[in-house]
């Protein structure tokens, strides 16, 4: 695979208008165009990443991080990360499942445990907690019910907030 | 009434067996516990385990592992009971006939284990149902269920037929089942069978004989 600082000059000049900024393994990418890079990644020699291994949230308390491993089965190269930062406030990123169907049920985990939106998701909804569960459990702020309590009006209000 | 137990093996050196229903009825039911095919973690490996030729269950007369709750006299927990599970487990049990027990297997099923703090995890399954024994361990070995089902057979040697729970007025054959909420499992915990200050308090035994006794032969 080429050096980061190619594969960054080679979009730059490709992709009128985009700033990326190199960081771990990939990119810092702003979320209008997120879509756009993973496209051209996808479409275009030499890259072709055409598989999203890994995509999951992390939460760096000032803000909520996205961050999808693309890798290339054609090439067995990679990986390329994207990674789109999102304030806890917006949490909305453009959904990588349109370009790549694994990215379904990913993209469902990271919308259950920290809250990120997926915008064009085909069925944006909790995997592994349910559906009546408020709160996005691995989000730092987030804190687990007392179980030794019978009622909620007993909980004490800090361990009821936490979450959305 | 009792059998004087020295009586009871003199008679027997002369070619007599004498026994009392009650023991006759429990030692049936001790020899033969079928468990329910149920594994929720890694504590399932050990109790197929034992199920296995190594420690072979089946000398406890506990090797027929239903695949239906109906059929099942015994549920072994072995392994993490998440939130989510929870409420099938408890119908899963309701769905059991009596008479029927429960072995909380491994330390996650006895009060959460190492997930104890996480989100998703119950703390210990005595907070719906009545367990009858706990084996502790991470996960237990199979000697150790083996010992937790012969704490089992001793529970069920000792039982009055006068006092069995389902043959009570008034049994609650129904446990409540917990249903999802916004933060956890509503209600935490089922008041009648689990105390949190306490622990377990169990499930309630008449104190006395009751009058229409048909407890001995």
């Amino acid at each position: 695979m080429e050096p980061l600082e190619a594969i960054q000059k080679q979009l730059e000049e490709k992709i009128p208008g985009l700033k990326l900024t190199p960081e771990g393994a990939g990119f810092l990418v702003d979320r209008k165009d997120l879509l756009t890079v993973a496209r051209f990644l996808k479409e275009n020699e030499p890259y072709k990443m055409d598989y999203v291994s890994n995509l999951c949230g992390v939460d760096y308390k000032e803000y909520l991080e996205s961050v999808a491993y693309l890798y290339s089965m054609e090439k067995k190269e990679g990986p390329i990360l994207l990674k789109v930062r999102v304030s806890r406030e917006d949490p909305k990123v453009p959904s990588l499942t349109p370009l790549f169907r694994g990215a379904e049920y990913q993209e469902r985990e990271a919308y259950d445990m920290f809250g990120i939106i997926y915008e064009g998701h085909p069925d944006l909804r909790r995997i592994l907690m349910w559906e009546e569960f408020v709160h996005y459990p691995l989000r730092k702020d987030y804190k687990p019910e007392d179980q030794d309590l019978l009622e909620d009006e007993k909980q004490p209000p800090e361990a009821i907030q936490g979450g959305k | 009434m009792t059998i004087d137990e020295g009586l009871k093996s003199e008679l027997q050196k002369q070619g007599i067996f004498l026994t009392s229903l009650q023991d006759l009825y429990n030692w049936g039911r001790r020899s033969s516990i079928w468990p329910m095919q149920f594994g929720l973690a890694c504590c399932a490996i050990e109790m197929i385990a034992t199920a296995c030729a190594r420690y072979d269950i089946a000398r406890f007369g506990a090797e027929l592992f239903r695949a239906s709750p109906r059929q099942a006299d015994l549920m072994i927990v072995a392994g993490t009971v998440t939130k989510k599970m929870t409420p099938q487990i408890v119908r899963l049990y309701n769905q059991m006939a009596e008479p029927k027990y429960v072995i909380t297997m491994g330390a996650c099923s006895i009060s959460g284990g190492p997930f104890r703090e996480g989100y998703n995890v119950l703390q210990g399954l005595d907070r719906y149902l009545p367990i009858d024994v706990h084996i502790p361990g991470c996960p237990p070995r199979p000697e150790a269920l083996l010992e937790g089902i012969m704490k089992l057979q001793k529970k069920i040697d000792e039982q009055k037929l006068w006092q069995l729970e389902w043959y009570q007025k008034g049994i609650r054959r129904e446990f409540p089942v917990p249903a999802f909420g916004p933060h956890g499992l509503v209600p935490r915990y089922n008041a009648e069978v689990f105390d949190p200050l306490k622990g377990n308090i169990g499930t309630v035994k008449p104190e006395k004989e009751p009058e229409f006794s048909h407890g001995t032969a």
